[in-house]
């Protein structure tokens, strides 16, 4: 098991590695830079920017230097636009408050989710069933860029009872709709896939023989049931947790959080290299670390899979 | 508890409410010029497009952080609600014979917000520094332009950067040496770039001196909260030499990307000033007249001819530029796309700049006909026609506003000359990136005066201009522009400027701008008359309900 984890973790770091090089050579291929602008700077103004950040090195010094920071210092470099801050900074502010409400409607998701659809199967057929399969299929069909509209004409406009976006510090009012529009469509499918699994577990051979030997219902479903359910739904849930974190774009726009998806979105546009790069750094080892994550959990859920 | 003194209980508290409330009608303050009653919270909070790129003011370049810069410091001199020039820092300027020498005198109560005087050593400091190459300051250009001499040696790296015409003639007088004289030198001064800062605190903190907590600043308002890509609260500066007049306690900026979401938390009141979006100004000043105003702006939005090499053959003959420049109906764009009140355009530089006075043009004169016959007459002078349709691709950056109109002007073209245009629409930098390299036929341009004068428009179409992206050169436009840098009068050389831009046309005029907003009536002092919309919170209050 621990031999498994530390092989997984060093076949990341050339995976990451990897994944540096193809953005920083994307990016540097996209037309423009940091300092394209409507007014073009006259040559020797642009000379001197581009030598202060070190643009004005062939590509694969400015590869290495950055590689060489983050190893020896673990430091992501300043800025290219907002000239006051640097790498570092912009991450540690944004990634808070997009782990904070990433969080929570990951919470959200999963827990209504589940129970949801595990409400539905045992229910089956009946108007419960019909009910949370409905909510289900209309909260898959509402992705967050069409709940956050909703949202806050409702909660903003006319009940006037919610703050239409921002985060003051976090403020429970303030967290309420991006954690909604963000974990909605995520609770129907979460819904729909634990409703199925738990169908076929319930038709399987051990829960008719838990069922002949008298077992009653509630334990049928607690003991025997539920780890095999939430399989699916767990291979499910890796890759949701990274959406939830990464693609909360939309929601950081919209509601002006301050979150990372924000500056990632305008570091793309403005060409912002050092933050795109290590936001996209923090995205990719998120994902390779969930990814083990899930892969753990696995063998937990399932005697069968072994490492 | 008897009936009796329930009694006497209830009058006494209705006594002491009333009381209370008369005490509170006798105190509540009024404005001392107009004498409107003020609202006991003086926060005023308002919409930003976009994080700022920065808060210190040698570095910042966009017009978010220069509104929060303006407040958060001072400059020799700044505008009044007008846009003209009132003392800052500055108490006045002389200028010395020969026009190259200003020396400002600074008022002697000026202080950071650290109590300490602010010096003319300041001023030196700043001016140094925003040329210095290892700032690296985005406007660096902008002291250049300024005429300071020394500026353009020192930017290019072949002097240090103390070599520059500044001097601190004692603590509290300045002297600016210029290499030529500016006349419009001193509204230059209202710019940020030249606002003084604090050696020290620079010194101290390297470039996170302007986060809270650190920023020592002399301006009305001190920054008290930035949560980057979220808000930006400023507040009273208590040390700041006029804070006495000064009503706004507050000043709250919400960085909002979506214009419709913005518009949607003004309605329900969490915002005082937001934009209005593209076409929805007619039905919201329907709904509030008091709250959606336009006014004009300096800046002007138009379309580009390569005329250089690499641009196609038909745009070398200036009746086929004039043909394409007189089908455009800009009424329709300005009435049915933008419908914000914009002017249309049939100048370069928009009439709301000082001192400028726009020439008749054949163009503006004519009825939108009688345009049309004479750019079909024009065509066929060309050799396009029916049998030999003009062709030819057109380039915009990515926006729903942009697409409209460049979706008009190409069917104004087709149905009314049969010209044939391919559309494309591209993310920003990869936009200006084409249109910097002449990679294009007819490209989209805007720009937005840098200064209430004349030639901050103009100057784009010099041949030598970094921004003259189509190329058009002009040896008697760029004479005419020389002789005004120094001239007395300018008036006539601009007019003439103009002129050679309508019989030329190297570009096609679309409309000039209006900043259209949504102001909520509680909102006094805003700067309507100010084109260029520098607007200072200190200015501001707010009116009691």
């Amino acid at each position: 098991m621990a031999l498994y984890v530390l092989r997984r973790l060093l076949v990341a770091i050339p995976t990451i590695m990897l994944l540096v090089v193809a953005s920083f050579l994307m990016m540097h291929v996209a037309p423009g830079g940091p300092f394209t602008s409507e007014r073009p700077l006259p040559p020797e103004v642009l000379a001197n920017i581009e030598a202060q950040y070190g643009l004005d090195q062939p590509l694969w010094k400015q590869l290495w230097d950055y590689f060489y920071n983050i190893v020896v210092h673990f430091d992501f470099g300043p800025s290219f636009v907002q000239k006051d801050r640097s790498v570092n900074e912009i991450i540690a502010n944004g990634f808070p408050i997009s782990l904070t409400y990433g969080a929570l409607s990951f919470l959200a998701a999963t827990l209504v989710g589940v129970s949801l659809g595990i409400t539905a199967a045992i229910r089956h057929n009946t108007w419960i069933d019909y009910v949370a399969v409905s909510l289900g299929i209309a909260a898959q069909a509402l992705p967050n860029f069409i709940m956050g509209p909703i949202l806050i004409l409702t909660f903003t406009l006319w009940l006037g009872l919610l703050p239409g976006g921002g985060w003051n510090g976090g403020q429970w009012e303030y967290l309420i709709m991006p954690v909604i529009a963000l974990s909605t469509s995520y609770m129907g499918s979460i819904a729909r896939i634990t409703r199925s699994s738990m169908l076929e577990v319930m038709n399987s051979n051990f829960i008719r023989t838990a069922r002949a030997k008298g077992l009653p219902d509630r334990a049928i479903i607690w003991r025997h049931a539920m780890k095999p359910t939430l399989l699916p739904v767990i291979s499910y849930l890796g890759p949701v947790f990274v959406y939830v974190l990464t693609g909360s774009v939309f929601v950081d726009l919209y509601f002006s959080t301050g979150g990372l998806g924000q500056s990632y979105v305008s570091s793309a546009l403005t060409r912002d290299y050092a933050v795109l790069l290590g936001i996209t750094i923090l995205y990719g080892a998120l994902t390779v670390i969930v990814n083990l994550l899930t892969d753990l959990a696995y063998a937990w859920f399932d005697p069968k899979i072994r490492y | 508890m008897t009936r009796f003194t329930r009694l006497t209980l209830t009058a006494l508290l209705s006594s002491t409410v009333l009381t209370a409330a008369s005490l509170s009608a006798a105190t509540a303050a009024t404005h001392p010029e107009t004498g409107e009653e003020l609202a006991e919270d003086q926060t005023f909070t308002y919409r930003l497009l976009d994080d700022v790129s920065s808060l210190d003011p040698q570095i910042v370049e966009d017009v978010n952080g220069s509104d929060v810069v303006r407040d958060l410091f001072e400059g020799l001199m700044n505008q009044d609600a007008e846009g003209n020039l009132i003392p800052g820092v500055a108490t006045g300027y002389e200028l010395s014979e020969d026009k190259r020498t200003y020396t400002f005198t600074l008022r002697d109560e000026a202080t950071w917000s650290n109590g300490e005087s602010v010096t003319a050593g300041d001023f030196v400091y700043a001016w140094r520094r925003a040329v210095d190459p290892e700032t690296a300051s985005p406007y660096q250009w902008f002291m250049e332009l300024m005429s300071i001499e020394g500026a353009s040696e020192i930017i290019a790296g072949d002097a240090a950067p103390d070599t520059l015409g500044v001097r601190a003639v004692d603590e509290k007088t300045f002297e600016v040496t210029l290499s030529t004289p500016l006349p419009y030198f001193p509204q230059m001064t209202t710019h940020s770039t030249t606002f003084p800062s604090p050696q020290a605190v620079i010194e101290e903190h390297g470039s996170s001196w302007t986060q809270p907590g650190n920023i020592v600043s002399n301006g009305a308002y001190v920054l008290t909260e930035y949560s980057p890509g979220e808000r930006i609260v400023r507040e009273r500066n208590t040390e700041y030499w006029d804070n006495e007049n000064t009503i706004l306690d507050k000043t709250v900026a919400l960085v909002i990307n979506d214009e419709n979401v913005a518009l949607t938390r003004y309605m329900a009141g969490e915002l005082d000033r937001t934009e209005v979006p593209a076409g929805q100004f007619p039905r919201l000043k329907e709904e509030n007249p008091e709250e959606a105003i336009s006014f004009p702006r300096l800046c002007n939005y138009y379309y580009t001819f390569n005329l250089s090499d690499s641009g196609p053959e038909a745009f070398k003959d200036p009746n086929v530029r004039k043909a394409l420049a007189l089908a455009v109906d800009r009424d329709v764009i300005v009435e049915n796309i933008k419908a914000g009140g914009e002017p249309p355009a049939y100048t370069f530089t928009p009439e709301a700049v000082a001192g400028f006075t726009p020439p008749q043009t054949e163009m503006a004169e004519m009825s939108q006909e009688d345009r049309d016959a004479m750019a079909k007459e024009l065509m066929a002078e060309a050799g396009y026609g029916p049998d030999n349709p003009l062709s030819f691709d057109m380039i915009y950056n990515t926006d729903q506003a942009h697409e409209k109109i460049a979706v008009v002007l190409s069917q104004m073209w087709k149905q009314k000359l049969g010209v044939q245009t391919n559309l494309s629409n591209m993310e920003w930098k990869v936009f200006l990136d084409t249109r910097g390299n002449q990679d294009f036929e007819l490209a989209r341009g805007a720009w937005c005066g840098d200064y209430n004068e004349a030639s901050t428009f103009l100057d784009l179409l010099q041949t030598s201009s970094g921004y003259n992206d189509g190329k058009y050169a002009n040896e008697e436009y760029d004479a005419l522009l020389k002789e005004a840098k120094t001239a007395e009068d300018t008036t006539p050389l601009y007019t003439e400027a103009e002129q050679i831009i309508a019989r030329d046309m190297p570009v096609i005029p679309i409309y000039h701008y209006a900043g259209v907003y949504m102001l909520d009536s509680d909102v006094g002092g805003w700067p309507v008359d100010n084109v260029e919309q520098n607007w200072y919170s200190r200015d501001l209050y707010k009116t009691a309900e």
